[in-house]
């Protein structure tokens, strides 16, 4: 029985947000996922998606800001006051002990698909 | 152990870099210090005096951290004043009656100003320049006033004058003596000085005797010359010279000298072995010293003899380097060639008004003195070769000729400096103190030098040399000055600036794959994207440009604390329609935006929903209005006040000028913002002095101002020319600002710029007006191209349906954003606190 509620749960969540040409290299927008702000981020090679609420002005902003790199690592800064995150984990890069929520998502034939449940945090 | 009793009577710049020494010195446990302050206020910079009329506040003068006295358990008596010495009880009686008794007493008395026994001197409106209290004074009384005149052109006398003259005052100079700064420099650069003084708009009497000052109705209205002459005024500043204040030393029969101070030898002792004196109140080897450096070597050598060290005081070093009205004077050493068997090589350029002097030895091997007038920015290292005795260059006279003639060949870099050279005279710090401070503390700022060995924290003249020193170690250990914009571009802005122009870069892509590396981040995208924006002009909204925008510059708004976004229509030079008041209205009660008049003559409508923002401008737009680019780092407005046709003191229509340069300059792309005003008169109502360029009008044309500053550091704009006609002040405004936009460093205001731009005022004027860069015609060219591409970026936006896309809270969704919530207040609203978000959410749950 649980598993197959969980099967479920994973058909029912996947959703289709946009075309990936809706979303600019290098730039990010947000979509409603599940009732939830999700920021989804488009890098040269890849499409990230991780909660839009910024942990440090309490706005929910994070798809606004500006993407790029650090050090190798890809991130985008809030627009409010410039902390940067991490896209693959969330992880805030100007303070360790913070860390947004990231979303499953892939991109099938042109479609981009954000799953509306968190990922579980990673170390 | 008991303590003995240090009492230190007086704490000026002296007093205080002595218990500063004192607490210093591993001896300073076996006293206990009591000091007396006869100001309201603890020590403050006195050399910066000047700076006061110029934005600065007593607490930026201020010497003295708070608390630092009460930390350090020395006694402070503020506001208390010693009036005698019992020498033979020891005790020291003050102004309050307070006795305290001493086992060792310091006289740091300083000076006080010399008035000359000018009869008429006790009228209302006669200052002195010595004390903040007494520049409190000067300032209140010159609201009222409109000519001022400064007796005495020494140093001091041109500070006052610079003061005065920055309040709007018609001020005269006038000088006993042939010539101004007779003390420092010589017939010729006095003259110099003069011209470049003159030009300033400041009247210059020498060879004046004052015998009378006229007053009416108890206050200052005139003075009249020994020679008949005369000059109507307002108020009178003396600062004719000082007078060591030596009365305490006196009346308790210390040995005084014939024409004043307190007669100490070469360990600061007075007749008394128990009592000390420094600084001004101590004489000397026959002389007493204003300058602050050999006060400050008196401090020390008296912290030395109380703690039972040997150290004399030597030969003080009387060099100077001031600007005094805008104009560097320096003067050091033989400065008049007093030495038999010097030789003089000097170069003047009464053009530019620069007139340099070497004063060198018979064989012109080393260097004795010189002065420097107009351009004094080889004296660190004039001064180097002096004092340090180096072997002058085969041909001295290319120390001082103009660079161009000769390039840099002939001129002894820092590394010819030997290790004990003396970089900093007013801390005493030694070149190789310096060096290992910066490698063994691996310092790579020269704040952090400062910070680590003091030098460079008295008068600041050496702050130059502090950063060659700094890049020449940092050269030797392989390391440079790091300039980078960030780890994406290993470039200054303005290196990326020039490699954009010349090469024809047009994105962003393009100049990182040939220039640097990465995906780019949150600092160098808005400045690159500044930087195309400024030469090319292309619309931010582009799709190569808009993902290096700030989210302001993206959605064409000012983001908010909540997320929401606020709208500022142009309003050029502050006028608008009575239609265009009642369009803003009906469009913020629309979209229930709440209003609010900015600073800047525009109006501010918050709370715009992303997806609302076209509609607004559709709105707008259709009122006649054009985007503001309250979001960019950009031109953002030009105030002015009514002008002459309206108020009855305007003298020009500085309305229509604001309205002609805000469209001009609209939409220019800029390091950062740029804000403006035209004043109508020289009321100044439009506060232009504060403006990144403000013009304030004259019967004969414009004045023009360059690089001030309102916000967070405030800072007074430059006069940069003067009665301009409104096309050549267009001309230069073209210059100016492109030359700004090319050099600056990212974020960085005018006012940040013009503090670092070697050379200040000159300088600019140099480039901008002689052209001595060869630029202007280039710069003219490049402010044509931008303001023949000008369009307002957001009716581009509005006509153009893929832009429009973007304005989307949601790509999936029209819902609106239910995190933007807002709480009526006073007749609007404002946004919800997190607190009382979460509060409604709890209620509407419930």
């Amino acid at each position: 029985m649980k598993a197959v509620a969980k099967a479920l749960r994973g058909l029912r969540t996947w959703e289709d947000v946009c075309a990936l040409r809706d979303v600019l290299p290098g730039t990010g927008v947000c979509a409603l996922v599940g009732g939830r702000q999700v920021a989804v981020v488009r890098t040269a090679g890849a499409v990230y998606a991780l909660d839009n609420f910024d942990p440090f002005s309490n706005a929910f902003v994070l798809s606004r800001g500006i993407v790029g790199d650090k050090g190798g690592i890809p991130k985008i800064a809030s627009p409010i006051y410039k902390q940067s995150f991490d896209l693959r984990t969330g992880r805030c890069l100007d303070d360790a002990s913070v860390r947004v929520p990231t979303y499953p998502v892939r991109v099938e034939e042109g479609r981009i698909l954000v799953r509306s449940e968190p990922d579980a945090p990673t170390a | 152990m008991t303590k003995k009793r240090l009492v230190v009577v007086g704490n000026g710049m002296v007093g205080h870099k002595f218990l500063e020494l004192l607490l210093e010195d591993p001896q300073r446990e076996q006293w206990e210090v009591v000091t007396f302050c006869e100001e309201p206020r603890l020590a403050y910079d006195r050399v910066n005096l000047t700076t006061f009329f110029s934005g600065k506040t007593a607490s930026d003068l201020a010497l003295v951290e708070p608390g630092f006295y009460e930390e350090a358990g020395i006694t402070v008596r503020v506001g208390d004043r010693a009036a005698s010495i019992d020498r033979a009880r020891r005790l020291v009686t003050s102004g309050r009656g307070t006795v305290v008794p001493y086992d060792k007493l310091v006289l740091a008395t300083g000076s006080s100003p010399l008035v000359p026994p000018i009869p008429g001197r006790e009228a209302q409106g006669s200052f002195v320049y010595r004390t903040i209290d007494d520049l409190e004074a000067i300032r209140a009384y010159a609201q009222a006033a409109r000519t001022g005149v400064v007796i005495g052109g020494g140093l001091l006398g041109l500070e006052a004058a610079n003061a005065l003259n920055q309040m709007g005052l018609d001020t005269h100079v006038v000088e006993f003596a042939p010539r101004l700064l007779s003390m420092q420099v010589d017939e010729t650069g006095g003259q110099i000085l003069r011209a470049k003084i003159e030009a300033l708009g400041v009247s210059v009497h020498t060879g004046k005797n004052t015998s009378r000052i006229v007053s009416a109705d108890g206050r200052v209205a005139e003075i009249v010359f020994a020679d008949g002459g005369a000059l109507v005024t307002d108020m009178v500043v003396f600062s004719a010279g000082i007078r060591a204040r030596d009365e305490i030393a006196r009346d308790c029969g210390l040995e005084i000298g014939e024409r004043g101070g307190i007669v100490i030898d070469d360990r600061c002792l007075t007749s008394d072995p128990d009592i000390l004196a420094i600084g001004e109140c101590a004489l000397y080897r026959g002389r007493t010293y204003g300058l602050v450096g050999p006060g400050y070597q008196m401090a020390r050598t008296a912290v030395a003899t109380l703690c039972g060290e040997e150290v004399r005081l030597g030969l003080f070093d009387m060099s100077t380097k001031l600007k005094l009205l805008g104009v560097d004077v320096a003067s050091f050493g033989d400065a008049q060639a007093t030495r038999p068997g010097s030789r003089v090589l000097s170069f003047t350029d009464s053009v530019t008004g620069v007139y340099k002097k070497l004063v060198v030895s018979t064989d012109r091997q080393r260097l004795l003195g010189g002065v420097l007038v107009g351009d004094a920015s080889s004296y660190g290292q004039l001064l180097q070769l002096m004092q340090n005795q180096i072997a002058l260059p085969p041909r001295p006279e290319e120390l001082i000729l103009p660079q161009s003639a000769f390039g840099t060949r002939g001129r002894p870099g820092i590394a010819s400096l030997p290790d004990g050279a003396t970089v900093c005279t007013c801390q005493n710090v030694a070149k190789g103190t310096i060096c290992r401070a910066i490698c063994d503390e691996r310092l790579e700022s020269v704040g952090a030098v400062k910070l680590a060995t003091r030098a460079g924290t008295g008068c600041g003249s050496c702050t130059p040399m502090l950063g060659e020193i700094l890049a020449a170690e940092m050269k030797k250990a392989g390391k440079s000055v790091s300039k980078h914009l960030c780890e994406h571009f290993p470039h200054s802005r303005q290196e990326l600036y020039h490699l954009v122009r010349v090469q024809q870069i047009r994105d962003f892509d393009d100049l990182v794959a040939k220039h640097g590396r990465g995906a780019g981040c949150e600092i160098c995208k808005p400045a690159v994207a500044s930087i195309l924006a400024s030469i090319w002009n292309e619309s931010v909204q582009d799709e190569k440009h808009v993902g290096l925008q700030d989210t302001n510059d993206r959605f064409l708004a000012n983001i908010q604390r909540d997320g929401s976004y606020s709208v500022v229509p142009r309003v050029p030079g502050g006028e608008i329609t009575p239609d265009q008041l009642i369009a803003l209205g009906v469009t913020a009660k629309k979209f229930c935006l709440y209003s609010k008049i900015t600073g800047a003559q525009r109006v501010d409508l918050f709370g715009a929903r992303l997806e609302q923002l076209p509609d607004i401008w559709r709105d707008l737009i259709a009122a006649g209005f054009e985007s503001g680019h309250a979001y960019g780092k950009a031109l953002r407005t030009v105030k002015s006040c009514v002008g002459s046709t309206w108020c009855r003191f305007g003298v020009q229509d500085s309305v229509s000028l604001a309205i002609r340069l805000e469209n001009r300059y609209k939409g220019l792309r800029s390091p950062h913002k740029l804000k403006s005003a035209v004043s109508g008169c020289a009321r100044e109502c439009a506060e232009a002095q504060g403006k990144d360029f403000g013009v304030i009008a004259t019967e004969k044309g414009y004045n023009l101002y360059l690089c001030g500053n309102g916000g967070m550091k405030p800072q007074h704009a430059q006069l940069f020319a003067t009665d301009l006609d409104e096309d050549t002040l267009v001309r230069y405004l073209d210059r100016f600002l492109m030359f700004y936009v090319r050099t600056a460093d990212r974020l960085q205001r005018t006012a940040g710029w013009f503090n670092n731009l070697e050379g200040g005022i000159e300088y600019l004027r140099e480039v901008l007006i002689e052209d001595s860069l060869g630029i202007c015609a280039e710069l003219e060219a490049e402010m044509a191209h931008v303001v023949a591409t000008y369009r307002c970026e957001w009716k581009e936006t509005v006509q153009d349906p893929k832009k429009l896309d973007r304005f989307r809270t949601f790509v999936n969704s029209e819902a609106p954003d239910q995190s933007l919530v807002y709480i009526r207040s006073r007749a609007q609203h404002r946004p919800a606190t997190w607190k009382e978000k979460a509060r409604l959410s709890r209620q509407e749950v419930g």
